[in-house]
């Protein structure tokens, strides 16, 4: 029996769709913030399985770049849900509606 | 063999992970399974041959975004992170899980059907050579083909600091009174629904009591929030 991409792929799949879920379920800001990040991970996976896979070093990079954006998306996403639960300390997505969003 | 044996372990334990981040009611354990879940992925990397990448996962995922993550729900105390039962739609529930059927079904089904996932194309990166170490393609690649966009990731980090500092800073105090004013609003029109929708007298004393309490500690923002938790 030998590891293929296949079983890279589906296990990508599989905690991308957990992170959605995650994301869809949970009310509090925080746990939407890491349901994010393991979305992001699951893509990550199936980057660097492609990289492999396709015997190129782009996927890698790409990897790189995720990495990159979600560091950005934490502090910026931190810094909000700290200014909303301070106005508001108990405050869930449900009523972060100020934005009109 | 072995790689069989280091993917399964790696996967029990990612999946273990993410279904403790949706699950686990307690925000610091939600943390604590996504190091599970990065370290798992941070497995896989390195049976994949991305080294550098398992290692910068370890390091800028597990010792710092979780890290940060930690910090907060400690900053803002646990108690009122962990309203999490889910106060959620009627629908929300099954909704959510058909949705998951759905994606992970076909996504797993695309996987499955398509036998060689490779189109044949050429990249732009360039081919992995097995003679050169990881680090080393990575560089080129990173420095070389796509170094406007490393570029512009430094731009994207400083407007992530800026926007951190300007969203933590200490409101000067005319805002503060602005935001002393919305809480109060907030407070009104929760008290006004709370009441529309019990018909009952439900009050809240939190209400009343928070902003003179505010009033009297101008220099303290959490004080009246610990009161005002405590008086619920």
């Amino acid at each position: 029996m030998e590891v293929t991409a296949n079983w890279y792929l589906m296990l990508g799949a599989v905690i991308f769709v957990i992170g959605a879920v995650g994301l869809l379920l949970r009310r509090n800001p925080l746990v939407m913030l890491m349901c994010v990040e393991l979305m992001l991970n699951g893509v990550n996976l199936t980057f660097v399985t492609f990289s492999r896979e396709l015997g190129d070093i782009a996927g890698q990079t790409v990897v790189f770049f995720v990495l990159v954006v979600a560091a950005a998306e934490v502090v910026v996403g931190l810094g909000l849900i700290v200014a909303i639960l301070r106005r508001r300390p108990e405050a869930t997505a449900d009523d972060l509606n100020m934005l009109r969003g | 063999m072995v790689e069989v044996v280091v993917f399964v372990l790696a996967a029990a334990v990612c999946i273990v992970g993410a279904l403790g981040v949706v699950l686990a009611r307690n925000p610091v354990h939600a943390a604590l399974m996504l190091v599970m879940t990065l370290f798992g992925i941070a497995v896989l990397f390195v049976a994949q041959e991305a080294h550098f990448l398992a290692v910068v996962q370890v390091i800028v995922y597990a010792g710092a975004i979780v890290v940060l993550i930690l910090f907060v729900i400690m900053l803002l105390g646990v108690d009122e992170a962990r309203d999490l039962q889910l106060r959620s739609l009627p629908a929300q529930l099954p909704a959510a899980l058909i949705f998951a059927a759905v994606s992970a079904g076909v996504l797993v089904t695309v996987v499955i059907s398509v036998d060689d996932p490779a189109t044949g194309l050429p990249g732009l990166g360039g081919a992995i050579d097995e003679s050169v170490p990881n680090v080393e393609q990575l560089a080129i690649s990173l420095f070389g083909d796509y170094v406007y966009a490393f570029e512009l990731t430094s731009v994207l980090l400083v407007i992530a600091v800026v926007s951190a500092v300007v969203l933590a800073r200490r409101p000067s105090r005319a805002e503060r009174a602005d935001l002393e004013a919305l809480r109060a609003e907030d407070m009104a029109a929760a008290e006004a629904e709370a009441e529309r929708a019990d018909g009952a007298d439900y009050d809240q004393p939190a209400g009343d009591d928070e902003p003179a309490g505010d009033d009297e500690q101008p220099t303290d923002d959490e004080q009246p929030a610990d009161d005002e938790q405590i008086a619920r």
